[in-house]
This record gives C-alpha cells, sequence and structure tokens, in this order.
C-alpha cells in the first residue's frame, strides 16, 4: 500500500490549523504571547514547555496538536524528519547576548541546536524512533518525499511525522505532516506546496 | 528576610521560566527539586548563577548544593550568611 498524508498540522499567522479545520485563532503578533495563549487553549499542561526555546516551542506545539486530534494512537515507530531555514536562530541570538554580558546562562545553552525540538517531541510523545533535522534554504518538498519514503520502505518507521518549523522572531510557520500506509492525501510535491 | 525570599522566588522564576507560576505559588520550605517545583540539573546551573551574580557567592563545593538549594527558605540563609553583593 501507498504511504499517505493522513493528517497535517500547520501553525501560521496566528492560526492553529489540523487537517483544513482551523482549531485556534489569536491576532496577538508577538510569537511568544501567541504560543502561550496557545498553550492554554489547547491546555498542553506540560511545564517543561515554557523552559523552551522558540523553535522547540513552536514544533512542539504543533506535533501536540497533531498528535492529539488523531482517531488512532500514534505508532511507537513513527519517525521525526524536520527541516527548516533558520535552525535555532532566536536562542542562539539570545545566547550570544548572554555571553558578552558575562554570564551564560544554561538554560539557554541547552537549546541551541535545532534537532533538540526533535527531542522534546520524542520525549513528550516517549517515541524512540528515528529522527533528523535538516536546514534548507527554502521549503523543500522533494527532499521530505524522497525521505520519508525511503524511512518507511527501508522499514526504518511505520510511519513519519515531517514538515518545515521555521521560526525566526516572530515570523512563523510550521507544517507538519503524517505520512503512513493510509488512504489520504497524496506524497506529491504540488499537495505539499498547497500546504505550506 | 521575607524580603529576600520574594526576591528570590521572583528571580528563580524569571530566570527558569516558570511562567506558570506567581512568587506566592512557591512555599518557603517547599522541595525545589524532586516533588517540589521539579527542577532539573540545567536549573541547579541557573541557581548557582544567580548566586554569583546577583549575591557575589562562588559556589566551590558542588556537593553543598544539594542542601543549600532544598527550598528557598535554606537558599535564602544561605546568601544571608554568605552575600557580598
Amino acid at each position: 500500500m501507498k504511504s499517505e498524508i493522513t493528517h497535517y498540522c500547520q501553525i501560521k499567522n496566528g492560526k492553529v490549523i489540523f487537517d483544513e479545520n482551523l482549531l485556534y485563532e489569536d491576532k496577538e503578533v508577538d510569537f511568544q504571547k501567541f504560543i502561550k495563549n496557545a498553550y492554554q487553549f489547547f491546555e498542553l499542561d506540560y511545564r517543561k514547555f515554557y523552559k523552551m526555546d522558540p523553535l522547540c516551542k513552536l514544533a512542539v506545539m504543533n506535533s501536540s496538536v497533531l498528535i492529539a486530534n488523531l482517531t488512532e494512537k500514534l505508532d511507537p515507530k513513527t519517525a521525526l524528519l524536520l527541516t527548516n531555514k533558520s535552525a535555532c536562530v532566536d536562542i542562539d541570538l539570545k545566547h550570544q547576548k548572554s555571553i558578552t554580558e558575562g554570564f551564560a546562562r544554561p538554560a539557554d545553552f541547552v537549546y541551541t541546536l535545532p534537532n533538540i525540538s526533535l527531542g522534546e517531541i520524542s520525549i513528550k510523545n516517549k517515541l524512540r524512533s528515528e529522527n533528523s533535522f535538516f536546514i534548507f534554504e527554502t521549503f523543500n518538498p522533494e527532499f521530505l518525499i524522497t525521505y520519508t519514503q525511503q524511512l518507511i520502505q527501508t522499514k526504518k518507521a511505520n510511519a513519519v511525522l515531517a514538515g518545515w518549523v521555521e521560526i525566526a522572531e516572530n515570523d512563523y510557520n510550521a507544517l507538519l505532516f503524517l505520512v503512513e500506509k493510509k488512504k489520504g492525501i497524496a506524497l506529491k510535491k504540488e499537495n505539499l506546496l498547497n500546504l505550506i | 528576610m521575607e524580603n529576600l525570599k520574594k526576591e528570590l522566588k521572583e528571580k528563580i522564576i524569571e530566570a527558569l521560566n516558570l511562567e506558570d507560576l506567581t512568587p506566592e505559588d512557591i512555599k518557603d520550605d517547599e522541595l525545589l527539586f524532586g516533588e517540589g517545583l521539579e527542577l532539573d540539573s540545567i536549573d541547579a546551573l541557573e541557581l548557582i548563577i544567580i548566586l554569583d551574580k546577583d549575591y557575589g557567592i562562588k559556589l566551590d563545593d558542588p556537593k553543598k548544593g544539594k542542601k543549600i538549594f532544598e527550598s528557598i527558605e535554606t537558599m535564602a540563609n544561605y546568601i544571608n550568611e554568605n552575600r557580598s553583593k
């Protein structure tokens, strides 16, 4: 059976969308305030969320909303495949500033790698599956499709939660989609470009 | 001493990003690690920085940290006796 997109979640321009359904909308333009409002709205109840850098908050919020809305339990052998352009630039800059001011903050330093977001999603959802984070200049559907198909075809994973999680200051766009061996939206470049 | 405890709570909330808490939510004798506030090893490093940066206390023996960082009460007592700022 073909692997197709069974569900997706997008967080962009103050909106949280799951499978075409608008779940939450907020006119707050400050990302930190917006994501805190969303956290309270979706009742995440995960204190560690507050400690995370903006990239992790965005990735964890997106994956949490997507997983919470699944009708079936997430397959524990679901790989994570994330991409973006700016890595974790916001926390990098904050960390750099704290160094120049004399005291490097450990709480910032631990988030100065984009793949930490994969760890945070894995910890929250008790996943011990394959995971990778790649940086591209722009959204790269060809790569996401090829890598996702390889993960499933080589049996490294039964499903893949893949996508683009980009944030730099208050400019953010996160699209995560779940690919499973089930009927859904065809895993094609044009479909991903329509979603992003 | 009461002012120092309140100040400590505010600093901890800010430094550790405990945005869901207010100083009033943290009891003076509540455990900071383990069952209480559930702080972790990274948070412990942040507490060491607070001691150094804000109160001029360098913690040269990490073994002391366990006792000092037991609660707001124990932290405040230690700061009161050892501060240089």
